[in-house]
């Protein structure tokens, strides 16, 4: 056995010791070939803290009373003490900022920097969806840029013209994201640089679409295809604007909502720049906490096998790392949904186990997997999936049967819920597919989509929202669709489709008798 | 590669701002929250900030969700009884059961959370002067100028030595050492060259007599270097005191309250606000900052708070009942050399027949003169009686100090209660 000869014993820390922690663990981090960004590791104040939480953990951002509610928030649960704030806040910028709250015992201090600065990081890192969408080196500059825009938009045209826009903009920010389309990636720079000519451009285009000089009738235009060297927008040629539908609202009224000021535009877009910045992220919640876990997990240990911790600091962290991976039963009062933490520590875990001591069940289910080289697996798992497909490729029996995961089918035609799976061998993959479908970004939020922009007639607009399953949009529909309303300037109209294209609900504002008064 | 940053000692309260436009947008909310607290709170307890609620779903920021209904599967950990097949009564009314709570997670929830928040002392005391609708009060207005504080005002040359500025005087001292010792200096280098340069004539040329002419005119000057004072009587700086005048740190306000049974508790949560009013603007004037609650109806007594606001009684009123007791209270335990004294009186205007006369003398004979300030409010929608008139006799001898009004409905208080202390301030 190691002779034990902790780098420190106790709760203290200090710099030094930070310091030495911090190398042991970039040593071992390497061996496991984890690649991060540099780390920025800073030592905050719990008032520190309870700001970087209000604001997202973005270390700079505008501002907006949403912000302020937030941090009322946080600081009511935390002085009740419902709330810990010490586990993590890091930021996927690079270099990587992790905060450590100086409140925090030694064994935090370590537990966070293994679990953020060497977990989340590589994570940022690695995972496809952030290398496709986020670009680490330059999000701190643009949040910069965004908060000298919005107080300069301030300045000129009053703090509420702006709290009133960023609303709406929140409102839709979810539907402000390219799912298929690369973006260009953001940086300060470029924004500033870019900026004045974009909003001419901008406008001149949104000009051109809404000319008010009719086009030439109908029936002088010859086909279609002819004109359409100088009409690209085919707003002679008649048929719908947009020709295809759009899923990125929030794009859409950038470029096309006819009465927003040029600055309007500009921060459509920087809530639009944001939202996308985000969308990794609340993709791969389960897979990003689940390998922090499994490493701040993997690491903790090798420095206890090595004799660098003591017992001590090793019995705390058990008992940290149990409470941040439980899961509690759907009939536990504590219950609160499936904790990401505990699903994703454990089927990493999972992965890991089933290289190095694989079943006849592994090797049915998982023949690549099974029995090769586990840190490998986990790499390769980590880099190419979101939480959906992760799921969907990696949930093993084992781990439903030691979830004890089932599900139930809330049919509201039906007059009883049904569990339809269980963890059982006919159970297993309707789990998992269901499970998988549980994190599709797609089906949680409802699909809505812009049909179609009346460039010719009333203005108006109309999207789309496609049903899945039946289930109907709720009652935030009317103040969403309000604060659309808003940002467009004309009608709005919102219809649900069934499955099979039947509309079977039509929402608008104003509502129709406020429209007749108009 | 890693770096550690020390963070700590950077600005705090990033998130004020936030914050600030959070209590701006819910004003009206929070205002109706202090308004209420105002009421409930007892006057000296002005010390915490609030704790105020909001309703969820008016702070909600709605985003498209997906409501009830339709077909959902939901997959869930810690299955124990159940098999495949199952079916389960639906639990009723939301929440339990397998419910993932994609559904219920609205800004439409009836009976969900309130949004509860606790504003500082500052933004509660913001808040009340706000609800008012002026932010700050004139803090001059009622400045006394009887007691004077010494405070430090630069350096002199006289003063008694515990006021000694050493470094001052040090540097002083340095200066004129170096004036005094300079032309002698000069002297005696002129000298000793002189001497040097005789010396070392050849012996046959020197100048014996020269010689100790010089030795001797050395030996003054350096005895007059050394007699150069290191510090003389002349180079000593004072710390130079001036009294300025203060306002005395000490107040008391004198709450006198008519709790006939005409007095509705309406008309007692008015009054209540005012108190309240006057008392936290001469705690921001004052240090300390004392309480007398008088009530009378036919007969006067000195109560606490409690019993001030909230017992009712019955009967006919005398209010120089109160004012005799006011007038004894004074002599007895606050000499007005040492305290600043204010009354407030609140009254339905109401009073025994002949009994506004002896108010009357009560003030121009013993009260107003010692006191700093005197208001009345009337709070009636009716018109004024006997005592109204006396009391402008009053208002008319003092317009500095006496000052009255009439308040109908709670909304008055504070524009009342503005013109009142404004008066003195145009002075």
């Amino acid at each position: 056995m190691t002779r034990r000869k902790p780098i420190a014993t106790g709760s203290d820390w200090n710099f030094e010791i930070l310091e030495a922690y911090e190398h042991e663990l970039a040593r071992l981090a390497d061996e496991y070939r984890l690649d991060t960004y540099p780390n920025q590791i800073e030592i905050i104040t719990t008032e520190q803290m309870m700001d970087a939480y209000a604001s997202v953990g973005m270390p700079v951002g505008y501002h907006h009373w949403s912000f302020g509610k937030q941090f009322l928030a946080v600081e009511q649960a935390y002085r009740r003490g419902q709330m810990g704030l010490a586990y993590e806040l890091v930021i996927n910028s690079d270099p990587c900022i992790a905060y450590l709250m100086e409140e925090n015992t030694l064994m935090m201090q370590v537990l966070v920097m293994a679990h953020a600065c060497y977990g989340h990081n590589s994570f940022f890192k690695g995972n496809y969806l952030f290398r496709t969408w986020t670009d680490a080196s330059s999000i701190v500059d643009y949040l910069v840029f965004a908060r000298r825009y919005v107080a300069e938009c301030e300045e000129r045209h009053g703090v509420t013209a702006v709290e009133q826009l960023l609303d709406a903009c929140h409102a839709l920010q979810n539907y402000g994201v390219d799912r298929y389309k690369r973006p260009s990636p953001i940086s300060a720079d470029e924004e500033m640089r870019r900026q004045a000519e974009r909003e001419e451009y901008l406008q001149a285009q949104v000009n051109t679409l809404w000319r008010t000089i009719p086009g030439r009738p109908q029936s002088d235009t010859l086909a279609g295809s002819a004109d359409s060297e100088d009409d690209p927008l085919g707003l002679r040629a008649g048929g719908r604007y947009p020709p295809e539908p759009q899923e990125n609202l929030l794009y859409f009224l950038e470029k096309n909502a006819p009465l927003l000021a040029p600055w309007q535009r500009e921060i459509v877009r920087i809530v639009r720049k944001l939202a996308q910045y985000f969308y990794p992220q609340r993709q791969t919640q389960v897979m990003n906490e689940g390998w922090a876990s499994f490493w701040h997990y993997t690491l903790m240990n090798r420095l206890y096998d090595e004799g660098l911790v003591d017992e001590g600091l090793m019995l705390e962290f058990l008992q940290s790392h149990t409470a941040v991976v439980s899961q509690p039963g759907f009939d536990s009062p504590f219950y609160n949904g499936i904790n990401p933490y505990a699903l994703g520590f454990a089927m990493f875990s999972d992965i890991k186990r089933m290289c190095e001591n694989p079943t006849d069940e592994d090797r049915e289910w998982f023949p690549d997997t099974a029995g090769s080289d586990w840190l490998e697996a986990v790499h390769f798992a980590m880099r190419n999936f979101k939480d959906e497909s992760f799921i969907q490729q990696f949930l093993s029996p084992k781990v439903i049967r030691d979830l004890k995961l089932f599900s139930i089918v809330d049919d509201d035609q039906e007059e009883m819920l049904e569990v339809t799976a269980i963890h059982d061998e006919r159970g297993y993959r309707r789990i998992r597919e269901s499970l998988a479908q549980q994190y599709a970004l797609s089906l949680r939020e409802p699909n809505i989509q812009v049909y179609e922009a009346n460039i010719r007639g009333n203005r108006s607009l109309t999207l789309h929202h496609v049903q899945d399953s039946r289930r109907p949009m709720g009652r935030s529909v009317y103040p969403v669709i309000r604060h659309l309303h808003q940002l467009w300037g004309f009608p709005v109209r919102l219809e649900s489709l069934s499955e099979e294209g039947a509309v079977v609900r039509r929402y608008q504002w104003p509502l129709p008798d406020e429209e007749a008064k108009e | 590669m890693t770096y550690f940053i020390d963070r700590r000692a950077n600005a705090k309260n990033k998130s004020a701002v936030n914050r600030q436009r959070f209590l701006d947008r819910y004003r009206a909310h929070i205002k109706r929250s202090v308004e209420e607290a105002v009421n409930r709170r007892s006057i000296t307890d002005m010390e915490r900030g609030e704790k105020v609620s909001i309703p969820t779903r008016d702070i909600s920021e709605p985003v498209f969700q997906h409501g009830p209904g339709g077909k959902r599967t939901i997959v869930s950990p810690g299955n124990k009884e159940f098999i495949e097949g199952d079916r389960l009564r639906r639990p009723g009314g939301g929440g339990g059961g397998g419910g993932s709570g994609e559904g219920n997670a609205s800004n439409q929830g009836e009976g969900m959370d309130e949004f509860a928040f606790t504003l500082t002392r500052e933004e509660f005391l913001d808040f009340v002067f706000d609800g008012l609708e002026l932010p700050h009060l004139e803090r001059k207005a009622l400045k006394d100028l009887d007691e004077v504080r010494p405070v430090r005002a630069g350096v002199t040359r006289d003063g008694v030595p515990a006021r000694i500025n050493i470094v001052r005087s040090m540097r002083e001292a340095y200066a004129r050492r170096i004036a005094m010792r300079a032309p002698i200096r000069r002297a005696l280098r002129e000298a000793m060259e002189a001497l040097e340069e005789e010396e070392c004539k050849d012996p046959v040329l020197r100048n014996p007599s020269r010689i100790a002419e010089l030795k001797a005119e050395i030996e003054r000057l350096e005895k007059r270097l050394e007699a150069v004072p290191f510090i003389d009587t002349y180079d000593l700086r004072y710390n130079n005191l001036i009294n300025q005048p203060q306002p005395s740190s000490k107040a008391v306000m004198f709450c006198v309250m008519d709790v006939s049974g005409s007095m509705t508790q309406a008309h007692k949560d008015i009054a209540k606000r005012f108190f309240l009013l006057l008392y936290l603007f001469l705690e921001r004037n004052y240090e300390k900052v004392e309480l007398v609650f008088v009530r009378h109806h036919t007969a006067a007594k000195e109560v606490d708070e409690e019993e001030f606001f909230y017992s009712r009684e019955t009967g006919g009123t005398i209010v120089s009942s109160a004012l005799t007791l006011v007038d004894e209270i004074i002599t007895r335990r606050y000499p007005p050399t040492q305290w600043n004294l204010y009354v407030a009186q609140a009254s339905d205007g109401d009073n025994w027949d002949d009994d506004s006369v002896n108010c009357r003398e009560r003030l121009m004979k013993s009260l107003m003169p010692r006191l700093q300030y005197y208001t009345y409010v009337e709070i009636t929608p009716h018109a004024h009686q006997a005592l109204w008139e006396e009391y402008e006799t009053v208002a008319a001898e003092y317009p500095d100090r006496f000052a009255m009004r009439q308040i109908v409905e709670a909304g008055d208080i504070y524009p009342v209660f503005r013109e009142l202390f404004k008066r003195r301030a145009a002075n």
